[in-house]
């Protein structure tokens, strides 16, 4: 155990070196792009007076190194800053934000996790058969769609349609929380569509990895019924490449959904994130970019851990 | 016409729907524009119903929006302008600048210093009411050499404001300005309350007809009516909703789903199909609205009026507003002035693709074939690429080689426009002729952007500025819309209708056709059958 938790500090040392290295590529990367905010936000209107008069309001007339200094120590002491576009606490623009992308992502996951775990337990107990080869097509086709066209043609079916949802999602912080839930289905849907492949053909190839060694041909011989070796006997030891594939979607679902948001209309950090790099807000850019991150760099050791717990042979690599 | 008044009555007292009536009128041999337009006046002359939340998708909205005036770009700030701020005077459907927070205004006989008689009793949503001090303070926000506005260059020639007593505001002016009330109140110069001499810039209390309830940038607003509101005649719903919906599919779905009941910017590619929806109306309204080609007339080969002239000939405006447009626009005549403007030259002959006359210019120019580049990009405007590509082909025809060049929509406005000798521009036009060349015309002006230096067309600027006879002003106009017509650095081959959606039962009056959506002002203009 003490392995373990040695292991995780390792993680987290390395893991907030990598988010400053992050923190600069992206302040430089942003400065690195024509404009700034005054320009941008002006835009057509822009004349060289209002722009010296917006930059010196925002401080942008200082060098980008001594903006990035005061921004770093800043977040040292828990400030995250001001958006410099309307002066909210990105604390508190990020805040609500985050709420809504974690519920979808969640929402997502409960629903995308267990179908791909039991189509891919399924699929490699009856494999190579009409069932196995039609969950490989579905999963397949709904995978290489775009993620914009399984959204509208999930709107059209069932919010044109049908009418059993609504076509966009039209959420805020009053809402109720099984209200959020109906008015996110179809965005969760949609992102369930798009993850499913991956987890599922994991865990059959994973499982059917297996099944050609030789304890399982010794537990079939002993005559165990099929069910009863894949999930006692293949499955626990095809769990860490799952649980990886798992946590790599996971991790997707939370930072790669801005065109599900913009499809749905659904509030959530992709379009923060998107609209700040498009008007150049870098202490929005930054942090929202630092969460996403550290999403994936928690993520990826939740799953490094559990691999070793279902595992405890990779703690010790030849 | 007895017959038709009949049915008029009858849809006024609600007996007939919307649809039959114009059914009727239409076979009564009434045209389908006239009879849409006698039922929006039969329905306005029935009177606004009072109540109902109106829901709102604007393709507009960005997360770095503020509250701030002096930095609105975007139609989504425009609406909130609209609906909960004032400026001095508003344009309604007819053009003319009407009163608002000034209940009268008049000038000296130069036009030099102008005199605005605010409203009396007219407060602020916090309540405190609105004096002097607070116009002044508001103007003093977009002025001056730490002011970011956008609007700070209209007020150049402002050299002070003066209070006269508590409802009184005097304007002394570099120059005489005929239409001073006009820039007065341009939507970025809204008044706000005043605490010490300044405004609080991103304050949300403003003194219009709705308040906002709640504002979360990017994402939606909220607004309420406000009860203390001066005039009777507006503020029809009870609320307002506004949500940002950028990808217009998912606000075409939103509306024929009945998410919401009203959407801007509709996909002209599918707005034949969206036409076919019973329970939907498509709304278009012309205003000032057009696109511009600006060509540098400091570098060659644009300095030569010739080759200008050659290009102006060799596009075919027609086929383009029919592509690009599919209709929803008019073809424009090389100026800038829209045929909604006061002083509009009705009688300067259309320009048409003339191959002809093109190549004759180019002869002149010495010239047997020309090759030029052109920057587009659809920041410009929706189909700005289609556009060059279709001209491209139609200006070979007169041995002029265009070669289009698809620059990136990040950073066309400060990298492109006004840098590149050639590109596409759209300009959102303005409610007067003097604003409009000002702006974009007049050789000192800062978006000038086809740094084009006449000085007959200066001079008449000046005087048509100062200018009060309006037959004068009509001579001078005239003259000046055919200079930049014949000489101009800029194409205008085109003036974009603004096309909307509605649910069937949102119904309004004659709209106004200044900005987009009922010139902004569709929260308190617009009322529920």
């Amino acid at each position: 155990m003490s392995q373990i938790l040695y292991m995780v500090a390792q993680r987290f040392a390395l893991g907030l070196l990598t988010l400053f290295a992050i923190s600069l590529i992206i302040f430089f990367g942003v400065e690195l792009l024509p404009g700034d905010l005054a320009t941008e936000i002006l835009g057509r209107s822009a004349t060289p007076e209002t722009v010296a008069a917006f930059r010196i309001e925002l401080g942008l007339d200082k060098t980008p190194y001594t903006r990035y200094a005061e921004w770093l120590s800043n977040l040292l002491q828990g400030d995250m800053g001001k958006s410099l576009a309307n002066q909210r606490e990105i604390s508190e623009l990020i805040a609500t934000r985050i709420g809504n992308t974690l519920f979808l992502a969640c929402m997502a996951a409960i629903i995308s996790v267990p179908i791909a775990l039991i189509l891919g337990i399924l699929a490699a107990l009856f494999r190579n058969t009409f069932f196995d080869r039609s969950v490989n097509v579905f999963t397949l086709t709904t995978i290489s769609f775009p993620e914009f066209f399984v959204a509208y043609i999930l709107v059209f079916v069932f919010a044109v349609n049908l009418g059993w949802f609504p076509s966009i999602s039209n959420i805020n912080p009053n809402t109720l929380f099984w209200e959020q839930v109906y008015r996110s289905t179809l965005p969760a849907l949609t992102l369930t569509l798009v993850v499913v492949a991956h987890m599922m053909r994991m865990t059959r190839a994973s499982i059917i990895n297996l099944l050609a060694s030789a304890y399982i041909e010794m537990a079939n011989l002993k005559g165990l019924k099929p069910w009863r070796i894949i999930t006692r006997h293949a499955l626990p030891n095809a769990l860490a490449p799952i649980i990886n594939v798992i946590i790599i979607n996971l991790a997707y679902l939370i930072v790669g959904v801005v065109i599900v948001e913009t499809v749905f209309v659904y509030p959530g950090l992709g379009q923060l994130l998107i609209d700040s790099v498009s008007k150049r807000d870098l202490p929005v850019v930054q942090s929202a970019s630092l969460l996403f991150a550290a999403t994936y760099i928690l993520l990826n050791l939740v799953a490094d851990v559990l691999s070793i717990l279902t595992n405890p042979r990779l703690l010790h690599p030849r | 016409m007895k017959e038709l008044d009949f049915h008029k009555s009858r849809f006024m007292a609600g007996k007939i729907g919307r649809r039959e009536f114009i059914g009727r009128a239409i076979a009564l041999g009434v045209s389908v524009g006239a009879a849409s337009t006698l039922a929006a006046e039969a329905a306005f002359a029935a009177g606004p119903k009072k109540g109902g939340h109106l829901r709102t998708g604007i393709s507009h909205g960005s997360t770095t929006d503020s509250l701030d005036t002096a930095t609105y770009e975007n139609g989504f700030m425009g609406a909130i302008s609209g609906g909960t701020f004032n400026q001095l005077g508003q344009v309604k459907a007819d053009g003319q600048i009407h009163p608002d927070v000034a209940e009268s205004w008049d000038a000296s006989p130069d036009a030099k210093t102008w005199t605005f008689n605010l409203r009396k009793g007219m407060t602020f949503h916090n309540g405190k009411s609105v004096e002097a001090d607070d116009v002044i303070a508001s103007f003093q926000h977009h002025m001056g050499k730490d002011s970011k506005s956008a609007a700070k260059s209209l007020l150049d020639q402002v050299v002070s404001i003066k209070a006269d007593g508590k409802h009184t505001v005097v304007f002394d002016l570099s120059g005489g300005n005929a239409d001073f009330p006009f820039v007065a109140s341009d939507y970025h110069i809204a008044i706000k309350p005043a605490k010490d001499g300044k405004i609080d810039p991103i304050g949300k209390h403003g003194t219009g007809s709705y308040m906002i309830e709640s504002f979360e940038p990017g994402v939606r607003a909220t607004f309420k009516r406000n009860p203390n509101y001066h005039d009777g005649e507006v503020a029809h719903v009870d609320s307002v909703e506004m949500i940002t919906i950028a990808d217009v599919a998912a606000r075409t779905n939103a509306l024929s789903t009945g998410e919401i009941d009203m959407m801007d910017r509709v996909d002209l590619k599918t707005v034949h199909l969206l036409k076919r929806n019973k329970n939907l109306k498509v709304e278009t309204t012309t205003g000032f609205a057009h696109y511009t080609m600006p060509m540098r007339t400091d570098t060659p080969p644009f300095d030569n009026n010739h080759v200008r002239m050659a290009l102006k000939h060799a596009m075919d405006r027609e086929a383009i507003l029919k592509t690009v447009l599919r209709g929803y626009g008019s073809v424009g005549n090389d100026h800038p002035i829209s045929p909604a403007n006061q002083f509009y030259a009705a009688e300067l002959p259309q320009r048409s693709y003339d191959i002809d006359k093109a190549k004759f210019h180019l002869k002149k120019a010495g010239l047997s074939s020309l090759n030029v580049e052109l920057s587009a990009a659809d920041a410009a405007f929706a189909g700005a690429v289609d556009a060059a590509v279709l001209y491209k082909e139609q200006a070979a025809k007169a041995g002029i080689n265009i070669k289009v060049i698809r620059e990136p929509n990040d950073g066309y406005w400060s990298n492109v426009w006004l840098k590149k000798a050639w590109c596409f521009c759209y300009w959102g036009g303005r409610p007067t002729e003097d604003w409009m060349f000002t702006t974009a015309y007049a050789a000192d002006a800062k978006w000038n952007d086809t740094y084009w230096k006449n000085d007959r067309f200066n001079t008449l600027l000046l005087a048509g500025r100062a200018e009060l006879d309006p037959k004068k002003r009509r001579e001078i106009y005239v003259e000046m819309q055919s200079i930049v017509r014949d000489d101009g650095g800029a194409m205008v081959p085109l003036f974009n209708n603004y096309v909307f959606a509605t649910a069937k039962n949102v119904e309004h009056g004659k709209m106004a056709g200044n900005w987009d959506l009922d010139g902004s002002r569709f929260m308190e203009r617009w009322w529920f059958s």
